[in-house]
C-alpha cells in the first residue's frame, strides 16, 4: 500500500512540476487570450469535484445498508475532498467570468448547481464535526439526499439564461489544448486519490483510538 | 398494507389529540408565521407599496421558517419522555411511523398557510383569488416536499447535541429547489400577467421532487434510525 501511494505521489509531483509549461505550450484560445489558461484549473477541479460527490454517495449508502465501516471513513475523506476541489473550482470559475463574461458570478444552472453541491458538502463536514455521536449514519442520510437533489436543483435553475459552455466543449478541443487539460486532470486526480486514502486511513486510526479509550476506560 | 395505513393513521390521531390538548405548536408556529410576514413588511414595504415580486418570496420564507419550527417543535416532544424511543420499539414498520410523523407536519404547515396566505395577500396586495387551485397546489406539493425531507433529519436529528442548529443547516440545502420552485410559481401567479404554464411547470417540477423524496425517505428511514 505504502508503495503505491509513494509511486501515486511521485507521479503526481512530476506533473504539477510539468503542467505549466504544458499549459504555457498550449495555444491561445482567439477570444479570450490568456485568461483561457485557468480552463486547465477551472474544469479538472470542476469534474473531480463531482467525481468525488458521488463516490461520496456512493460510500454512504454502502455504509447505510452495508454497515461497512470503512465506507465510512472513505466518505469523511470524500467529502472534504469535494469541499477542497470545490473551492479550488469556485475561485477559478469566478476569476475567468469576470474576465470573460464580465461579471464575477451569474445564477447560471451550472453555477448555482456546483454552488449548492459545495454547500450541501459543507453542511455534511459541519454535522460531522460537530453533530455529536450518531452524525455518521446522519452524514450518511445527507450525503444520500444531496446527490437526489443534484438534477433538481439543476433543472429549477435551468429556466435562466445560461452563460456557461456546454459540457460537450470538452471532446471537441483541438489536440494542443486536451493534451494539457488531460494532463494537468491526471495529476489532480491522482494527487486527490492518495490524499483520499491517506485521510481514510487518519479516520480508521482515529476511530481505532477511540475504541480503545473506550475499552480502557471500562476495564 | 391496510396495517401500514392503519399504524400512519394511529400516529397522526395520537399527534392531533396531544396537540388539541394543548394548541401549542399551533399557535406558536402561527404567531412566529405572521411576525414573519410583519418583519419583511418592514423590510419590503416603501410609502404603501410594496416591491413587485416580493410577495412570493416572503410567502415561501415565511413557510420554510415557521416550518423549521415546527419540524423541530414536533420532535422535541417526543424526546422530552423518550415517546420516540417508545414508537421505535413498538412491533410496527418503520416506514409507517416516519408517514404518520410526515402527515402531521404537513397538516400543521397547511393550517399555518390557511392564516399566512390572506395575510400576505393584504400586506402585499397579492392577487390570491386569481388562480386558487394553482396556488394551492402549488402550496399543497411545495409543502409535502418540505416536510418530507425535514420530518426524515428532524427524527435523525432527535438524539443529537446540536439539533437546533443542525435542522436549518441540513435542511435548508437540500430544500433549495421546493423554494425556487414555490416562489417562481408563486409570482408566476401574481405578477400582473399571470403566466400559467409557468406554474404548471413549476408545479410537475414539486411533483417529482415529493415523489422522490417520499421514497427515498421511507427506503432510508429504518437504517437512519437503527442505533
Amino acid at each position: 500500500m505504502r508503495k503505491y501511494l509513494h509511486l501515486a505521489l511521485g507521479v503526481a509531483a512530476v506533473v504539477f512540476a510539468t503542467a505549466p509549461f504544458a499549459i504555457h505550450w498550449a495555444p491561445y484560445e482567439v477570444t479570450m487570450g490568456l485568461v483561457q489558461k485557468i480552463f486547465y484549473f477551472h474544469v479538472p477541479s470542476a469534474i473531480l469535484t463531482l467525481v468525488w460527490a458521488l463516490v461520496c454517495g456512493v460510500a454512504s449508502a454502502i455504509f447505510l445498508f452495508r454497515k461497512s465501516k470503512y465506507a465510512d471513513y472513505v466518505a469523511v475523506a470524500s467529502a472534504e475532498m469535494v469541499v477542497l476541489l470545490g473551492s479550488m473550482m469556485l475561485v477559478s470559475g469566478p476569476l475567468w467570468g469576470r474576465k470573460a463574461w464580465g461579471v464575477w458570478w451569474t445564477w447560471d444552472p451550472r453555477l448555482t448547481s456546483s454552488l449548492m453541491l459545495w454547500i450541501t458538502f459543507l453542511a455534511y463536514l459541519l454535522l460531522r464535526r460537530f453533530g455529536g455521536p450518531g452524525s455518521d449514519k446522519l452524514g450518511a442520510g445527507m450525503a444520500l439526499f444531496g446527490m437526489a437533489n443534484v438534477p433538481f436543483i439543476y433543472v429549477s435553475v435551468n429556466y435562466w439564461r445560461t452563460l456557461h459552455p456546454q459540457t460537450t466543449v470538452i471532446p471537441n478541443l483541438v489536440p494542443p489544448m486536451a493534451g494539457p487539460l488531460w494532463f494537468a486532470m491526471l495529476g489532480f486526480l491522482v494527487f486527490s486519490l492518495v490524499l483520499v486514502t491517506l485521510r481514510a486511513q487518519l479516520e480508521e486510526q482515529r476511530d481505532r483510538v477511540e475504541a480503545l479509550y473506550l475499552a480502557a476506560d471500562e476495564s | 398494507m391496510t396495517d401500514f395505513f392503519r399504524i400512519a393513521w394511529l400516529i397522526v390521531k395520537k399527534d392531533l389529540t396531544v396537540e388539541i390538548r394543548s394548541l401549542e405548536l399551533v399557535l406558536t408556529t402561527v404567531f412566529f408565521a405572521a411576525l414573519c410576514v410583519l418583519v419583511f413588511a418592514f423590510a419590503f414595504v416603501e410609502e404603501g407599496r410594496a416591491l413587485d415580486h416580493a410577495a412570493g418570496g416572503i410567502l415561501w420564507i415565511a413557510i420554510a421558517f415557521s416550518g423549521t419550527l415546527a419540524l423541530g417543535r414536533t420532535f422535541e416532544r417526543e424526546r422530552q419522555a423518550e415517546t420516540l424511543r417508545a414508537l421505535l420499539l413498538a412491533p410496527a414498520d418503520r416506514p409507517a411511523l416516519y408517514v404518520g410523523k410526515l402527515l402531521g407536519v404537513i397538516l400543521l404547515m397547511l393550517l399555518v398557510q390557511v392564516l399566512i396566505v390572506p395575510l400576505v395577500g393584504l400586506f402585499f396586495q397579492a392577487p390570491i383569488f386569481r388562480h386558487p387551485g394553482l396556488l394551492g397546489a402549488l402550496l399543497l406539493t411545495g409543502t409535502i416536499g418540505y416536510a418530507a425531507v425535514g420530518t426524515l433529519f428532524a427524527a435523525m436529528l432527535v438524539r443529537a447535541r446540536s439539533r437546533d442548529v443542525m435542522l436549518p443547516i441540513l435542511l435548508y440545502p437540500i430544500a433549495v429547489p421546493v423554494i425556487i420552485a414555490g416562489v417562481r410559481g408563486t409570482a408566476a401567479i401574481f405578477q400582473a400577467t399571470p403566466d400559467e404554464p409557468m406554474a404548471r411547470f413549476w408545479i410537475t417540477l414539486l411533483l417529482f421532487f415529493d415523489v422522490v423524496f417520499v421514497t427515498l425517505a421511507l427506503w432510508t428511514f429504518e437504517p437512519l434510525m437503527t442505533e
